[in-house]
């Protein structure tokens, strides 16, 4: 192929594009984050969510989420008087694209739930893994070495929250790593930062000057399935009692 | 992508991960565990009358234990990896523990006891036959040609000693199948302690009746008399051991419905639609219930040779049929429910998919097929051997 310097002169700088295009897209490195100085946790404020959806569509854009799986969901859940065990519970497609509305006349309560994985302090799925392949990082993600993985679905089974599937390309594990990518380059999570509510939070229970801790003191919050006894670390404030 | 979904599902539970071939996994390795406990009942506990399936037993335990690793392999996402369990093993998972609970029966139980039992009969084997099947035996020997009676005695003690040691490792291979389902907390339709004494019964039970079957079908296709005093003793072992199983399986659902704690509801429900057939009819009705009256039956009443051979041939066949349907329960109805207890899900078998019908159908068919190849390797009728040992003997 026979290359004029006409040729030449479109093609390079067009070259330096891609290739500026390929170094963005491989992960830095993060010479200045200390692992051991931190331990990640997630805010939830019931009262703020108003089910967009923004944050379910920004975890599968940054994240490659395959469809019909999901790191992060929105769930609505409509309780009618004093029936808690029954509410009544949907997440249509994840919520991704928000939810269908409500009849005017409802006299129930109608409240959003954003779901993800509540990286667990002592979590049942790293403890089956059959070769360690998911395991608690130091500063309290949970997170899955898929070239280890053997997609055998035992820590799918052993999450209570259903917060885990079987990558249906790649064969192996995959849940939330709280965008372990860009917290350890001092970002926050790609859903947090598309909550336009703010009702998503990050926090680093390590960080004494995070606000996180004065919002626990003067607020009740609670995390899911408490009896389940994980070390759930997905805090969630204004929890109505009918949630699972 | 929701078909099939009532109520509300987390979405990632929406898919079941564990297929017909998981239902298999613990099914097969139930075969291996009880067929074991009955052979040791003649080695270990002395129940002469069972001995003429004896060596029957040891084989169909190797054959399904072979194939036992299949269905799991079969099923994971990067098979290539599967033996980074034994080489990289996590000690807190109950999954990556059974790896080693399988080769410890395997290679330090049941092979060796296979071994030890046929010694005598591979070396007079080696010695008679001619072609490739002289080259086997000889290479089975293992370099052990010394059949003297001390060497023999030896071969008995050390044996007894691995029976010994084996009915143990029966226990723990098929309790363990138990606690990899019984110790998930987050799914309370498996969370039990009683899930892996209940494997462990249910795995009597099933080894006993297919080891029963085989024996039964094999004296017919050989033309040979059933030995009933053998095969009464062995539907009186099966009916004893059902019992209990049966027992301890409804203290369990006894247990849930007494208690009826916040997932009674959901599992209630489940057991009456979406399990009603696998669990109530054919779990419960056929493959224990009906089983347990004909044994009964044939406890009570004296009933001709003829009716007997029918009894526990029905029997049998119903009691498999059971007890794979308690794995399908156990294992796919693990999987029906949200662990939000608001909704189910459905299961779809794949025909023929790598874990679909044709491929649970192939490995339910492949032990016996192993199996019909050991009995031609090492014949377990000890009178074939001892015919040719007067010829062997002549020759020589």
């Amino acid at each position: 192929m026979n290359i004029t310097r006409r040729q030449m002169l479109i093609l390079l700088p067009a070259a330096a594009v891609a290739w500026e295009s390929v170094l963005a897209g491989t992960p830095e490195s993060s010479p200045n984050y200390k692992m051991t100085e931190h331990w990640w946790s997630m805010l939830i404020d019931i009262s703020k969510c108003i089910g967009c959806g923004n944050c379910v569509r920004a975890c599968q854009a940054e994240n490659d989420v395959p469809d019909g799986f999901f790191r992060t969901w929105v769930e609505r859940y409509h309780v009618t008087d004093w029936h808690l065990e029954n509410p009544e519970v949907i997440s249509p497609d994840g919520g991704k694209k928000g939810f269908p509305s409500v009849a005017a006349d409802d006299n129930g309560k109608y409240f959003f739930v954003p779901k993800l994985c509540n990286q667990c302090a002592d979590s049942p799925c790293t403890q089956v893994c059959p070769v360690g392949a998911t395991f608690i990082s130091p500063d309290g993600v949970v997170l899955v070495d898929q070239k280890y993985c053997l997609g055998c679905a035992y820590c799918v089974q052993a999450c209570p929250y259903g917060c885990r599937y079987i990558h249906p390309q790649k064969k192996v594990a995959d849940k939330c790593t709280l965008c372990y990518h860009r917290i350890t380059k001092g970002l926050t999570t790609a859903c947090c930062e598309a909550c336009p509510t703010g009702a998503r939070q990050l926090a680093d229970l390590k960080n004494p000057k995070d606000p996180i801790h004065e919002f626990l003191r003067t607020h009740d919050v609670q995390i899911l399935k408490p009896q389940m006894a994980t070390g759930a670390k997905v805090f969630y404030n204004d929890l109505d009692g009918s949630v699972r | 992508m929701t078909t099939g979904v009532e109520g509300y599902m987390y979405p990632n539970e929406i898919t079941l991960y564990w297929s017909v071939l998981i239902v298999l996994y613990p099914y097969i390795t139930g075969l291996v565990a009880g067929a074991f406990i009955l052979a040791s009942l003649e080695r270990v506990f002395r129940v002469d009358a069972v001995k003429p399936t004896y060596r029957l037993a040891l084989l169909t335990a190797l054959a399904f234990l072979l194939v036992a690793p299949l269905p799991l392999q079969l099923h994971l996402g990067h098979p290539e990896r599967s033996l980074e369990m034994y080489f990289t093993p996590h000690r807190t998972s109950a999954m990556a523990m059974f790896g080693f609970v399988y080769l410890w029966y395997l290679m330090a139980v049941l092979t060796v006891e296979i071994w030890l039992d046929y010694r005598r009969d591979i070396v007079v084997m080696a010695q008679s036959s001619s072609g490739l099947k002289r080259w086997i035996y000889r290479v089975l020997t293992l370099g052990s040609n010394n059949i003297n009676e001390r060497a023999l005695a030896i071969d008995e003690r050390v044996g007894w000693l691995i029976t010994l040691i084996g009915i143990p490792s029966a226990f723990l291979l098929h309790g363990y199948v138990g606690f990899i389902f019984g110790s998930i907390k987050a799914n309370p339709w498996w969370s039990s302690p009683l899930m892996p004494v209940v494997f462990i019964f249910s795995a009597m039970v099933s080894g006993i009746a297919a080891v029963m079957l085989l024996y039964m079908l094999i004296m017919r296709l050989r033309r040979e008399k059933i030995d009933m005093l053998c095969v009464d003793t062995i539907a009186r072992y099966l009916f004893y051991i059902f019992i209990v199983d049966f027992s301890l399986e409804m203290l369990d659902l006894v247990h849930r419905i007494y208690e009826a704690d916040e997932s009674f509801r959901t599992l209630n429900f489940m057991v009456h639609t979406k399990l009603y057939f696998s669990q109530i009819v054919l779990q419960i009705f056929v493959g224990t219930l009906t089983p347990i009256l004909l044994l009964a039956l044939t406890q009570v009443l004296k009933l001709p040779e003829i009716a007997r051979k029918r009894i526990y041939t029905v029997a049998g066949c119903l009691t498999l049929i059971g007890i794979f349907a308690m794995r399908w329960n156990v294992v796919i109805g693990g999987q029906l429910f949200s662990k939000s207890f608001l909704g189910y899900t459905t299961y779809k078998m794949a025909l023929a998919t790598r874990e679909g019908l044709l491929m649970s159908i192939a490995l339910t068919l492949l032990p016996l097929f192993i199996l019909w190849v050991l009995v031609k390797l090492l014949p377990p009728w000890p009178e074939k051997v001892q015919a040719e040992i007067p010829a062997t003997t002549a020759a020589n």
